[in-house]
């Protein structure tokens, strides 16, 4: 079985997020990056599928040089080959195309990737991959289970869940707890800095919807502290004054 | 030219969140000239259920009453709205952000070849293209986006928008969609659904439980709470990691993102990860005894004490005052 885990790189959850002076771009001083989280999910299922099915793994990113060590620690986490488009991800819809390119040619029988990034959070791209490829997309996924071609699944829905057969090919934005976070160990680590990580250059340009400026939220005022003995205060507080009921 | 709607339901019941989209839409055809606002809805729903969508402000809205539709089955409910959205010849599709309508409307945003935008906080700004702000980094910053093709596709993020209720009743009509077996090409076997009546996504007021409340057996406390408030129950990550509470309450980054009114934290911390999913809430209450606990920052009320302590009081007071 071929599998393909399309990954994000992204801060670091606890970064700062601040943007440079003109407000143009995020602002990268300090920040660590790391794979998006819901990606490692969707990576960490793909190793165990792949070990059951003894097929192949490759991982993709699209984004520029900085994503490299990102790409190694999918690879040291069990990926076989890592593929690098080399461009900034303008928008969902550019990434969308970088990545059914790569997933037409290579014939894939199961895309995974997270229910979205954890930066721009819009939980887009399974479903523009999957129109694109003319295949079925599945998201947010919190189990996939596969017997042969047909693929059993457990989906989030608002306030519940519910359960769902496929057949492969399809595509499935992955959320916990699909499977554990996989640490690489030193074997795997070592073995990443000599599995294949081809950089490639983009297929096209377009874009449909791309950021220009960004502003973060006013500053918070200062919490007005109420006594323990006097909950009656908070209740008047939250009726009269926050009127939030 | 009229903008569509994409309405989602839950058992025949019109989900809030989508009345929001409506509402959006009804603002945003009155800053642009736009038309009006067409719903679409799909599924087993009641003609009263559905005229009242018009209260929103939809002028109408085309049912697809297919009972196959029911289930939210994504390839079905896209080749669907599509439908609607050519029928009518709309430009903009609206819809509220959701699992469901984030995969709608991806693949839409190809078969319509349409710029998505997702998480919209705020109506476009339309004097000079088509600008529109949505929230980024679960919450923590905004960007505007600059939407380059004709067809429009906006995701709208709960309570951006006052939800409108004085419109007329929408007219009703029938509308044929053309199902292909390539549109089911899964099968939706079962359901769960949380016990309860209020959906933890769409709650207007959540109660919220952390490590502090020390294990499952103590959460009667929290949902007393919720029942009195009519609010939802939720928790943090390492409660729903732990098994305490289900995973569909975990509120957070890599959790459930949540907007409500008021948002009641007791025994949290507030972790930064935490913050991310909550911090859009219009008003933050936070208990906990730690008076240093980071929550305290993002709050807007706050109670230095034991949740144990603390909570059964509150509890009373509530009922005192509802």
């Amino acid at each position: 079985m071929k599998i393909l885990v399309c990954i994000t790189h992204v801060p670091d959850t606890t970064s700062k997020i601040q943007f440079t002076a003109d407000n143009t771009k995020f602002d990268t001083t300090g920040v660590q990056y790391i794979i998006g989280p819901y990606d490692d999910y969707a990576l960490a299922r793909a190793v165990e599928l792949r070990d059951q099915a003894s097929g192949k793994l490759t991982v993709l990113n699209v984004g520029e040089a900085d994503s490299d060590p990102t790409l190694r620690k999918a690879l040291a986490i069990g990926a076989d080959e890592a593929i690098r488009v080399n461009s900034v991800p303008k928008d969902s819809y550019f990434v969308a195309q970088q990545i059914a390119h790569y997933a037409k040619e290579g014939a894939y029988d199961l895309i995974l990737m997270g229910r979205e990034s954890i930066d721009f959070n819009g939980g887009m791209v399974h479903g523009m991959v999957g129109e694109l490829l003319g295949i079925p997309s599945f998201s947010p996924v919190m189990k996939l289970d596969i017997d042969g071609s047909t693929v059993k699944m457990v989906r989030e829905i608002e306030g519940g869940k519910e359960m769902l057969e496929a057949s492969l090919p399809l595509i499935a934005g992955c959320q916990e707890p699909i499977a554990e976070w996989k640490i690489p160990n030193m074997r795997g680590i070592m073995s990443a800095r000599t599995k294949p990580l081809n950089v490639v250059e983009s297929v096209s340009q377009e874009t449909q919807a791309e950021a220009s400026k960004y502003e973060l939220p006013p500053a918070k005022g200062s919490v007005k502290l109420i006594d323990k003995d006097n909950v009656t205060e908070l209740v008047k507080l939250l009726k009269n004054e926050a009127k939030v009921f | 030219m009229s903008i569509l709607v994409y309405i989602e339901q839950a058992e025949g019941n019109v989900k809030k969140t989508s009345l929001e989209a409506v509402s959006f839409a009804n603002a945003l055809a009155a800053q642009t000239g736009e038309g009006d606002v067409v719903a679409v809805a799909l599924g087993t729903i009641g003609q009263k259920e559905l005229a009242a969508i018009g209260k929103a402000g939809a002028a109408k809205v085309l049912h697809g009453a297919d009972s196959k539709l029911d289930a939210g089955v994504i390839q079905a409910h896209a080749s669907a709205v599509a439908q609607a959205f050519n029928l009518i010849g709309a430009k903009t599709l609206v819809l509220a952000k959701s699992s469901l309508g984030d995969a709608v409307a991806a693949r839409l945003a190809i078969k319509l070849n349409a710029g998505l935008v997702s998480n919209v906080v705020e109506l476009p700004k339309t004097d000079a293209g088509f600008v529109v702000k949505r929230s980024i980094y679960t919450g923590k910053a905004f960007a505007e986006t600059t939407v380059t093709t004709d067809n429009k596709i906006l995701a709208i993020k709960k309570n951006a928008i006052d939800l409108k209720q004085d419109g007329p009743d929408a007219k009703v009509e029938s509308f044929d969609v053309a199902i292909s077996d390539s549109d089911f090409v899964s099968k939706i076997t079962a359901t769960e659904r949380a016990t309860g009546d209020i959906l933890l996504p769409e709650a207007d007021i959540v109660v919220s439980g952390g490590r502090g409340l020390k294990g499952p057996e103590n959460w009667g406390m929290v949902e007393e709470m919720a029942k009195t408030l009519g609010a939802a129950t939720a928790c943090s990550k390492p409660v729903s990691d732990l098994g305490w509470r289900p995973h569909h309450e975990h509120v957070g980054q890599t959790g459930i993102k949540v907007a409500p009114t008021l948002y009641i934290a007791i025994g949290i911390s507030g972790a930064i990860q935490h913050l991310a999913g909550v911090n859009s809430s219009k008003c933050i209450v936070v208990i906990n005894k730690d008076p240093d606990a980071p929550f305290f920052k993002a709050a807007d009320y706050g109670i230095v004490g034991d949740a144990f302590e603390v909570v059964p009081k509150l509890n009373e007071a509530f009922k005192a005052e509802l």
